[in-house]
């Protein structure tokens, strides 16, 4: 016999959301949405969850099984059973619970709106379909395969701090157009998505690459886009010029020099920014924690830098 | 036990501690880390932003160099280990793009083979081997001091290039500390991200998820945070006494390198580990661990 632990919530009874458990046998082979729906079929039919496809297509059945965001119906109920032979499940994370396991998706889909979803072609449409070779098409082939489900959105790191960042799932819709052969407004696109709340704000914890259920993998393609946009030149925004820095002081030494990437992160003509570095740079500084001043090359540092050459950077 | 250290930027700049404690472990434990001084900067997930192929470019030749010396590579830092795995993963993932990094790489008198094992220091400790010699090489016990780990999100996902089991709800880091005689402490956070890749970009969400992640930790019991990556330490130590959620609640938290906390139960002192250099005072471990000695006389 297996527990489920269910975080309830219905605001109109209690404010408050609460655990109730129900005991079930899961049946062989069911997965966790077949498990959900005998629960609520047998036991409570008040028991609130958005479901549809069973197939792990529609993205509707998406929850917080033991802490983590998945799709309900593309997981065996045994195969999530902890050491108590008990599954907890909660709705997803950083969204509003409205009812039981049900969340507001509108902030969500806001983002996604944000990042222009749609194509703005080059030119007039022509008399048949625009053509693509096999090489674009892989370049946007895994974000289209996207089916918002909000698992990545639920359990992104920044967006439990800081409700402003747009969050995996729209920044991989992003990059299906700024990747796009079709596209015409690939500039515009970065530079909006380098403004604070996007790219740059990702702190690559791969939490979303872990959570998504298909190959749109939204931290691989924020990095495409981070790619695109050093590519094309916008370099005005503290995440572009640390990657320039970072890359820069490799190609210089081999490795890292910690003294000179803050401050050229930050911008040299950011005084603010610069200002804000000194209470830290202080601290360090009284512990003796400061990294060398004069920065040390690796050995064989002349071969790291024949691969930079190699490779035009 | 003979292994290339790739030591990693950070722990030959802003954390020399990590450097310093991480030669004594060894030496308590009779590891031979020999040190990779040409390796480069395995570019922290930070080179690839600029250009996906050069950051495995580097890091296949990084890997060359140990493959040359037979040795397989241990990391010091979650970060790097994390960012070599996922080069490894890709020069596995393709024999054409293998090829083409080797092109790279043979003007430099290097190849990628593939024949050498990138484990993070965490991961030599938590087998069989590895804990057997911990454990028998332990002088001072860790009793009475709970300790909760940090991991560093890098050595965990994508899991798939984790050596770490259950990566959503992993337990090596614990094993090794009970081992060591302390108390694990299991908090929800453990396995969160610390928020350092985007300190220079957001700094208040950055140290919304330091604050959140150290909160959680002491509201779960914990003395000390112990951590595999020295980008966390610096977030966690450095940085905590900008930590708005601590400072609110008047609370601060010591932060250890986890060789830091191995090396402190094979008999080095505090100062000898650089435990001295930390922004936050690490002397209340002292006193737990001298107080739980002088009740069990």
């Amino acid at each position: 016999m297996a527990t489920f632990r269910i975080k309830r919530f219905n605001p109109e009874k209690q404010p408050e959301p609460y655990f109730e458990e129900f005991e079930l046998d899961i049946p062989d082979g069911a997965t966790l949405l077949d498990c959900m729906n005998e629960i609520k079929w047998t036991l409570d039919g008040s028991l609130s969850y958005r479901m549809s496809c069973r197939s792990a297509i529609c993205g509707s059945c998406a929850v917080k099984a033991n802490g983590h965001a998945l799709l309900a119906c593309q997981r065996q109920g045994e195969h999530l059973l902890d050491n108590d032979d008990t599954i907890t499940l909660e709705p997803l994370g950083n969204m509003k619970p409205v009812k039981d396991l049900v969340v507001d998706f509108t902030p969500f889909w806001d983002k996604i709106n944000k990042v222009k979803p749609y194509l703005e072609p080059k030119d007039e449409a022509p008399a048949k379909e625009r053509h693509q070779s096999q090489e674009e098409f892989l370049i946007i082939d895994d974000a289209s395969t996207c089916i918002m489900c909000g698992a990545c959105y639920s359990d992104c790191n920044t967006l439990e701090v800081d409700d402003n960042f747009l969050g995996p799932a729209a920044l991989a819709k992003a990059q299906r157009f700024v990747g796009d052969s079709r596209d015409s407004k690939t500039l515009q696109r970065v530079q909006d998505l380098s403004e604070p709340g996007g790219i740059w704000d990702c702190t690559h914890c791969a939490e979303c690459v872990e959570r998504c259920p298909k190959p749109a993998k939204p931290f691989d393609r924020i990095k495409e886009i981070m790619t695109v946009a050093l590519d094309n030149g916008v370099h005005n925004n503290n995440g572009a010029r640390h990657a320039l820095s970072f890359t820069n002081s490799v190609k210089r030494s081999g490795n890292l020099n910690e003294n000179r990437i803050p401050v050229e992160s930050m911008g040299i003509f950011n005084i603010s920014g610069l200002l804000s570095l000194i209470p830290i740079g202080l601290r360090m500084l009284l512990k003796g924690k400061v990294p060398p001043v004069i920065h040390h090359s690796i050995d064989e540092v002349d071969d790291v830098k024949r691969i930079f050459k190699e490779l035009d950077q | 036990m003979k292994f290339a250290l790739f030591t990693g930027c950070v722990a030959k700049g802003a954390t020399r501690e990590l450097m310093l404690s991480t030669t004594k472990a060894a030496e308590g434990l009779g590891f031979e880390f020999v040190e990779m001084k040409s390796a480069s900067c395995c570019g922290a997930g930070v080179v690839s932003e600029k250009s996906p192929l050069l950051a495995d470019a580097l890091n296949a030749r990084s890997f060359s160099i140990a493959e040359k010396q037979g040795l397989d590579i241990v990391t010091i830092c979650s970060t790097c280990q994390g960012t070599l795995k996922k080069t490894e993963a890709h020069l596995n993932e393709s024999k054409e793009y293998k090829e083409k990094v080797n092109d790279i790489l043979e003007d430099g008198g290097h190849q990628y083979n593939g024949t050498t094992r990138i484990k993070h220091f965490a991961n030599i400790l938590a087998t069989e081997e590895g804990m057997a010699r911990l454990k028998s090489r332990i002088k001072r016990p860790l009793t009475g001091l709970k300790v909760a780990a940090f991991y560093g999100c890098y050595v965990l996902r994508p899991s798939e290039n984790s050596d770490f089991e259950n990566p959503d709800n992993p337990t090596g880091m614990e094993d090794i500390f009970a081992a060591l005689g302390a108390t694990p402490v299991y908090y929800p956070s453990r396995i969160k991200c610390c928020g350092f890749p985007i300190v220079m970009m957001n700094k208040d969400a950055s140290l919304g998820m330091s604050g959140n992640a150290l909160v959680d930790a002491i509201d779960n019991g914990a003395d000390v945070v112990a951590t595999g990556c020295p980008l966390c330490h610096l977030s966690l130590d450095s940085y905590q006494p900008e930590i708005e959620s601590l400072q609110k609640k008047n609370q601060s938290i010591p932060i250890l390198h986890l060789p830091q906390l191995v090396a402190l139960a094979l008999g080095y002192t505090p100062t000898q580990l650089g435990m001295d250099s930390h922004i936050v005072s690490t002397l209340k471990i002292n006193q737990i661990l001298s107080n739980s000695a002088s009740s069990s006389h």
